[in-house]
């Protein structure tokens, strides 16, 4: 095995095109694991951290451009970003222990492509873009395409993520993100649900997406789920639909952590408590 | 197997070392540096044996290949004290037997200073949530958490 930190983006794709089995490195708190585990046997480890734009978070177009390598820490300490994006900085934030969230990224946990990963519901709720530049030039992607099943994604051979990418937002609207664990701290989500909505001056939802992670191969944007929402007043006949809807998507796994039977059940009542705290956050903006 | 030579600044002295790209920071603070205060237990990023601060921020050092410390600050236990003199974190484990076996306590005193380096009056639930990443099988955490607490109040004094 190699290992190599090149400090421009093209060198980067040069490396990770260059040979049979390369892999990306970003805070390395999967792929260490995996590898002590003898899971990956890479040939070739590329450090994306020295490249331009991979630690940084940056205002754009009204939203966010975080770089893919961006800690949970450094996410949590930004200044702006959990005003706009709370329900994103608390998904992250909720990954592994003060030691993990010092190196743990968005583009890892996406990358990864653990069904249960934190962070992706969050992300896909807010209509968050990724940034992928490969052999074959640069292009974009919403968060929902990346993942194709457990620790399988949709990027081509050298191709790696740059960036995620978080929009502006109207006025009255938020996002949350909460999960279901047996513990209080330190255990992977049995459910994870991300909403984000928008809220008019009237109190009517007019814009929501809803998003489960851990209920199926990959984390799931629940169309669905949203469109229960929107044109409501967030009354109790919309939240019926809305748990209605986040059931119907569920296609899980039954494991240690939880039964097919339990997740379906609650993955309706994380929605509804998610979309619960969207709103009282939107209702709190002027 | 091609060495990698690697500088970094461990304690706040400067260090050199050659390792291999498997090596693990915490292999190389072991078996070359000859720091063996950071434990290893469990290699997986779960029990905070290995902790250290790396550029200011508490990582497990059996997560971060040696490869990446090139040019890095790292602090580990066997730069706590001051020559004879305990740090205050050290002193209020003593006294508060807030160790049994000793083998998760490098890693605890490490993450506490990290804690009161930023929060200099954190409230128990916020020690208790900051060590949720360092496990311990003797003591039952309420004895760490003490001292913790009462070397914050008796910094916060000084
Ligand atoms: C003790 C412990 C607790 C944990 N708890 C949680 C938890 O509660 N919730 C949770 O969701 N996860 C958890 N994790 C898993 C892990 O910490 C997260 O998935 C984290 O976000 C991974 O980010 P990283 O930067 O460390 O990724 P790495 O380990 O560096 O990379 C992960 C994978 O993605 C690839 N990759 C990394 N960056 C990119 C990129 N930019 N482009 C393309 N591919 C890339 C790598 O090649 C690798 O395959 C835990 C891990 C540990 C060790
Ligand atoms: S040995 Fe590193 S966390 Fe357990
Ligand atoms: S004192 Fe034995 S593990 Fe903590």
């Amino acid at each position: 095995m190699r290992y190599e930190a090149p400090e421009t983006i093209d060198a980067a794709v040069a490396l990770l095109g260059s040979v049979g089995r390369a892999r990306p490195l970003a805070g390395g708190t999967d792929l260490l694991v995996q590898l002590r585990a003898g899971i990956v046997e890479p040939d070739l480890i590329v450090d994306l951290k020295k490249l331009p734009g991979l630690r940084t978070i940056a205002k754009e177009k009204g939203g966010f451009r975080i770089g893919a390598a961006v800690t949970g820490a450094e996410l949590r300490e930004h200044p702006d970003l959990r005003k706009v994006w709370p329900g994103v900085v608390e998904a992250a934030n909720l990954i592994g222990s003060t030691q993990i969230q010092g190196r743990a990224s968005l583009g890892g946990n996406l990358c990864n492509a653990s069904p249960a990963a934190d962070s992706v519901p969050a992300l896909i709720a807010a209509g968050a873009t990724v940034t992928i530049i490969g052999p074959g030039g640069q292009r974009e992607l919403a968060v929902e395409a990346v993942a194709s099943g457990p620790g399988k994604t949709i990027l081509a051979k050298g191709e790696f993520v740059t960036s995620i990418f978080l929009p502006a937002r109207p006025p009255r609207s938020a996002d949350a993100y909460l999960r279901f664990i047996p513990r209080t701290e330190m255990d992977i989500a049995v459910v994870g649900c991300g909403v984000s909505l928008t809220l008019d001056q009237s109190g009517t939802c007019t814009a929501a997406r809803v998003a489960l992670g851990a209920v199926a191969e990959r984390a799931l944007l629940v169309a669905e789920a949203g469109a229960a929402l929107i044109g409501s007043k967030l009354d109790a006949a919309a939240f019926e639909k809305l748990i209605a809807a986040a059931r119907k998507a569920c296609r899980p796994i039954d494991d240690k952590r939880g039964t097919k039977v339990f997740r379906i059940d609650i993955a309706g009542v994380l929605a509804q408590r998610t979309a619960t705290i969207a709103a009282e956050r939107a209702r709190g903006q002027k | 197997m091609s060495k990698r030579h690697v500088s970094a600044v461990v304690n706040g002295d400067p260090v050199e070392f050659l390792c291999t790209p498997e090596q693990t920071l915490l292999d190389v603070l072991r078996d070359d540096l000859d720091l063996t205060g950071s434990k290893e237990c469990c290699s997986s990023g779960d029990c905070g044996a290995c902790s250290v601060i790396l550029d200011g921020r508490l990582v497990c050092s059996c997560l971060v290949l040696s490869a990446e410390a090139e040019g890095k600050r790292i602090e580990t236990i066997e730069g706590m004290a001051k020559g004879e003199e305990l740090h205050p974190l050290q002193r209020r484990f003593l006294e508060h037997a807030a160790l049994q076996c000793g083998i998760c306590t490098p890693g605890i005193l490490i993450a506490a200073k990290a804690l009161l380096e930023r929060e200099p009056d954190p409230s128990e639930t916020e020690v208790r949530f900051w060590l949720a990443g360092n496990l311990c099988r003797c003591t039952g955490y309420d004895k760490i958490v003490r001292a913790v607490l009462d070397t914050a109040a008796e910094m916060r004094r000084s």
